[in-house]
């Protein structure tokens, strides 16, 4: 429909044959036809709503939810508005999308490298799993995880203590936290600190062996850097020792932190689907890098992390994260299946608001820019990524 | 090739601009296309479920079948659209459906901000609790903390929200969008307690793997007066709709049952006569066969016959009539006068 | 590594060849790998032996809902009771063989057309005529069949019938937006990129919440369209974008020496794509086709959101059946297989035509 130019009329006008006028006559056509749909649509709707007297607007997001959410990561009542309530709810898409990347990333390269092992055995294994986990709907497996957590765990009463200060029950998961002390900020900020000199130390090591060709452990002193700043920050504020640990009250555990099944179904259906994905992403970067590549690292000398670190990564990394991108953005997407087995995510906030106000055109828009937003800002830091690893490579 | 594409571009958008312009009544609508579109639930149990052979049986179905009964004078011809609970409004408002028989509360939001109509309704519930006995609570004032299951979006999630407002208790909401995960995470114990419509929470307590171990609340936190709905605008469709649903409550009143809706057409009573269109003015009025009130009871019974058939005393819900019952034996259900 | 070489007089030791010696080869070559192996045995195990007692031994398969609550295994006869609402839906009971008969036609032309040999005119004839007999089947009206409306579609026919036809129709949209977004005119190009990556930022259920709560406010009073179809115009919008993905792909894998050719024997843009490019392009992307077409086809499963009957919708309806309310694992573990054969065969078979492509022929 768009652009293809038609020869029997052309033939006879000369005008047709210039190709640039005849370049914009089509965009003008293409813009038109679509101009022409979109205003077909909007005033439909337009008309719809006047007729059928349904309220439009954005107005609603200042009026109270007068509904609860499970689980928030901010403040949040049933006497909130409605902006607070989809904030709650994109946070904790945000959070799930978040855990769900990391562990993702960590368990699909295990995966992946696993799939590549001389052992046949684990090899096949991989290979199973990672045919399994694709070959099943994402949707399916979030509810068959849901359905094995809620089915086979215990009630609260009778939890599990697998270790110690963790409790199992079809609640959820209880952890025992330190209880909040003013030396857990100042922690924070010491790792923060770290990361900083982390990567500046990165730099001026990666500039000292470019000149000097000595190398400087990074990896290691980095992981002391970043375990030993905040030890020393407790070890300072008096190392309090305090836990907050769940107790049964009344219906439920008190204090800790509890994590509910939904948010552990979601995330094991996401992990499990998305890493089999990743697995197969991982194997082919690694695959990608020739024999000859490894041999010659070896050749000259280097030592086997080293080559693996300065030769082989620097190369499967370029194959990698372009796919890796992608497979992330297909998980923090599958992340909106949660309204099937009951996560508070943000679509689910937005359904219960559509049907609580009528207003479905603002809702579903609303989901829509959102995960645009998710979408395009994961892939502008992957992309912002990917170009520096290829930059690396060199 | 081009001309082709053009002419189908043309006629496509000239066929929907026509569609626009002829308006007609629902009825003339329904009618033409010799079917009724109705919504209905997914699937909950008494009120709208499929069987093991894919028919849909319950009470909300049965009040679709009285409409096509009275439409067409038959009961079968109707088809029916599963809606989950975000859907259902948009549904009718958008006329892809002609009525909802979804078990859906009437309110003064949805009657106005929504654009809605709803008819007598077809069931009065409200809304309680329902809790394992091995949790030791009496009374829903006893709830603090408790985790509560609610499906999403509907009044119930309000209104439980409300009522532990009110009393100034702690909860924790887990909301599922189907009936069928939310008593399944109920029986698991994912949650202490279960909020619903009554009616629902018997038909769920009857369906659990040790009904004697759950107990209904004493208390009702709300009025959930379920009803089918139409749009506004259309006051003829409402008519019927509206007097289909007085038409089986009215023929519990006279005593007119499916088995015996042939022989009350020779009775004397002049009241009967009319109902059943023996001494016609009413399908007139509403635009219907003079026998669509004949027609209703015999195919599908009057409201008690419905009742006792898919949610009675006899079936795994166990209800009894209660709110439901005729307005002369204690209960709310009064068809306004045939005159 | 393993064959028995045949030599007179010095064989190899018993321990580098044969049985024992894949073994040593393969699994205990070292220690890291032998704890490895040793680690996972255990672990099976652990976990396999008790799921087969839970599948095969103790398991019910043909009996009440009752009966199987005090089984101690799988309860099967969740799925032997109720095998044809889950396979059928709503479809007529005593019509249910035609769209297994329907089915069976699918799997027959898909069958055949495997063998690259078979691509064929005849082919395309045979497909369109099983197409053509498919839809007379579940539709009926013709030929004394009763006519079955699509709106009583269900449970597996209708899940193959959402992606199929999501693929067939989003292929022909999928690379005219491909096209597009190589075109030299900017604003085509524009509109066709920003359709695809509007369409790639957004999950497929909220093009699902659009096509089933708004999309009939989009049209004039009175014009509707049932749900299937609208779900189904969503998913094919979805995977048209995907689908341009992939050509582009294949667009780009040309050498700038083709379009040149065509040019220089004056064949203008139309001729150009027709008769040298696509055909080209469209043979490198047949394996990356294949994947999405597992993908459209396990994301059908997501119209269980808007209460379409596919067959995880129907499986769940009968899991809210008072009588086998409970026995989800065992029920999703046969919807599982189902989907797990469905994509199981097909990326295999886009393996098997990748080492085929790969070889160049």
């Amino acid at each position: 429909m768009r652009g293809f130019k038609d020869s029997a009329i052309s033939e006879k006008i000369p005008f047709w044959l210039d190709p640039r006028k005849r370049a914009i006559f089509f965009q003008l056509l293409t813009f038109c036809m679509v101009g022409f749909l979109a205003y077909y649509l909007v005033s439909n709707t337009l008309i719809n709503l006047e007729r059928q007297k349904i309220a439009s607007g954005f107005g609603f997001l200042h009026k109270e939810s007068s509904f609860e959410i499970g689980e928030s990561l901010i403040p949040y009542s049933a006497a909130s508005t409605y902006t607070r309530a989809l904030l709650v709810g994109a946070l904790n898409t945000v959070k799930v999308a978040f855990i769900g990347i990391v562990i993702t990333i960590f368990l699909g390269t295990i995966i992946g490298v696993a799939r590549l092992s001389s052992n046949w055995l684990v090899s096949k294994l991989a290979a199973i799993f990672i045919e399994v986990m694709q070959d099943i709907p994402v949707l399916l497996q979030l509810f068959f995880w849901y359905a094995l957590f809620c089915e086979t765990l215990p009630s609260p009463q009778e939890a599990l203590t697998p270790g110690a200060g963790i409790s199992v029950c079809n609640r959820g998961v209880a952890f025992t936290i330190p209880e909040a002390h003013p030396a857990h900020r100042y922690m924070l900020l010491a790792i923060l600190a770290g990361c900083v000199i982390i990567y500046l130390m990165r730099r001026w090591a990666r500039k000292r062996q470019e000149k000097t060709g000595q190398f400087f452990p990074t990896f290691r002193v980095g992981i002391a850097l970043l375990l030993g700043l905040p030890f020393v920050t407790w070890l300072t504020f008096g190392a309090p020792l305090k836990m907050d640990v769940p107790v049964l009250e009344g219906f439920n555990f008190q204090g800790g932190v509890m994590v509910s099944p939904e948010f552990i179904a979601l995330l094991m259906g996401l992990i499990l689907y998305t890493s089999a994905f990743v697995a197969e992403v991982v194997r082919a970067g690694i695959q990608s890098v020739s024999k000859g590549q490894k041999e010659a690292a070896m050749s000259i000398g280097l030592r086997p992390s080293l080559v693996l670190n300065l030769v082989i990564l620097p190369q499967a990394l370029r194959v990698i994260v372009p796919p890796l991108t992608s497979q992330m953005l297909n998980l923090t997407k599958n992340s909106s299946l949660a309204v099937a087995i009951g996560y508070p995510d943000f679509v689910s906030v937005a359904n219960t608001t559509i049907n609580q106000t009528g207003q479905s055109i603002e809702g579903v828009a609303l989901i829509m820019a959102v995960y645009l937003f998710f979408s395009l800002s994961t892939s502008a830091f992957m992309n912002w990524y990917n170009k520096r690893v290829a930059l690396v490579e060199r | 090739m081009k001309d082709v594409k053009w002419f189908v571009v043309v006629l496509v958008l000239a066929l929907l601009s026509t569609g626009g312009m002829a308006v007609a009544g629902t009825l003339d609508e329904v009618r033409a296309r010799g079917v009724l579109t109705v919504g209905v639930n997914p699937g909950v149990a008494g009120f709208s479920m499929p069987d093991e052979k894919g028919v849909w049986k319950g009470l909300d179905i049965d009040t679709a079948k009285a409409i096509a009964a009275a439409v067409f004078g038959d009961a079968s011809k109707v088809k029916y659209v599963a809606l989950t609970a975000v859907q259902r409004l948009p549904a009718l408002q958008s006329k892809e459906i002609d009525a909802l028989c979804r078990n859906t509360t009437v309110t003064l939001t949805r009657e106005t901000v929504n654009g809605l109509n709803f008819v007598h309704p077809n069931y009065y519930d409200g809304q309680g609790f329902l809790i394992s006995k091995k949790k030791g609570v009496k009374t829903a004032k006893g709830l603090k903390g408790a985790t509560v299951c609610t499906l999403p979006g509907t009044t119930t999630e309000m209104n439980a929200a409300d009522y532990f407002r009110k009393n100034g208790m702690p909860w924790k909401p887990v909301v599922i969008e189907s009936n069928a995960e939310l008593n399944k995470a109920f029986f698991a114990g994912r949650c202490d307690v279960l909020t619903s419509d009554a009616s629902q929470l018997a038909a769920i307590r009857s369906v659990a793997p040790n009904p004697d171990d759950y107990i209904i609340l004493p208390e009702i936190i709300s009025k959930e007066p379920l009803a089918p709905v139409v749009r506004h605008g259309d006051d003829q469709w409402y008519d019927i709709v509206n007097w289909t649903v007085m038409a089986l409550i009215e023929a519990e009143e006279l005593g007119i049952t499916s088995a015996n809706v042939d022989e009350m057409l020779k009775s004397t009573d002049p009241q009967v006569q009319r109902f059943l269109g023996v001494n016609p003015g009413f399908g007139k009025a509403l635009g219907l066969d003079e026998k669509w009130a004949y027609n209703i009871i015999k195919q599908v019974g009057n409201y008690g016959e419905i009742f006792d058939r898919n949610v009675g005393p006899k079936t795994p819900l166990k209800l009894d009539r209660g709110l439901n019952n005729l307005w002369t034996k204690g209960g709310l259900m009064y068809a306004l006068p045939f005159r | 590594m393993k064959q028995a070489v045949q030599a007179e007089e010095l064989r190899p030791p018993v321990t580098s060849i044969g049985v024992i010696g894949w073994i040593k080869n393969n699994l205990f070559n070292g220690t890291p790998n032998s704890v490895l192996t040793l680690v996972t045995l255990f672990f099976l195990w652990k976990t396999v032996p008790p799921l087969f007692r839970w599948a095969f031994l103790d398991s019910a398969w043909h009996t009440t809902g009752q009966a199987c609550r005090e089984a101690a295994g799988a309860c099967w006869s969740i799925i032997s009771m109720n095998y044809r609402f889950i396979l059928f839906g709503f479809y007529p009971y005593e019509e249910h063989w035609r769209p297994f008969l329907a089915m069976m036609i699918l799997v027959g032309l898909l069958f055949y057309s495997r063998d690259r040999n078979h691509w064929k005119k005849t082919l395309a004839y045979a497909w369109i005529i099983g197409l053509f007999a498919m839809g007379l089947l579940m539709k009926g009206g013709l030929f004394g069949l009763p006519s079955v409306e699509s709106t009583q579609w269900g449970g597996l026919p209708l899940t193959l019938l959402l992606a199929i036809f999501g693929l067939t129709a989003a292929y022909p949209l999928g690379v005219i937006l491909a096209l597009g977004r190589r075109s030299k005119m900017r604003g085509i190009k524009v509109l066709c990129i920003l359709y695809i990556e509007l369409i790639r930022g957004v999950p497929l259920i909220s093009l699902l919440f659009m096509s089933s709560i708004i999309f009939p406010l989009f049209l004039p009073e009175g014009v509707t369209f049932n749900k299937i179809l609208r779900a189904q115009v969503a998913i094919i919008l979805f995977t048209a974008a995907y689908i341009a993905e992939v050509v582009r792909g294949g667009l780009q894998g040309m050498a700038r020496g083709q379009y040149e050719a065509a040019e220089s024997i004056g064949l203008n843009y139309y001729l150009t794509m027709r008769l040298i490019i696509l055909p080209q392009a469209l043979k490198i992307v047949i394996p990356p086709t294949v994947s999405i077409l597992i993908s459209a086809f396990k994301d059908t499963s997501l119209v269980v959101i808007i209460a379409l009957f596919d067959l995880l919708k129907t499986t769940q309806s009968v899991l809210s059946n008072p009588e086998w309310m409970g026995f989800s694992r065992e029920a999703y573990v046969f919807v599982a297989i189902l989907y797990f054969l469905g994509c199981f065969s097909m990326s295999n078979y886009s393996r098997k035509l990748e080492r085929e492509l790969s070889r160049g022929d």
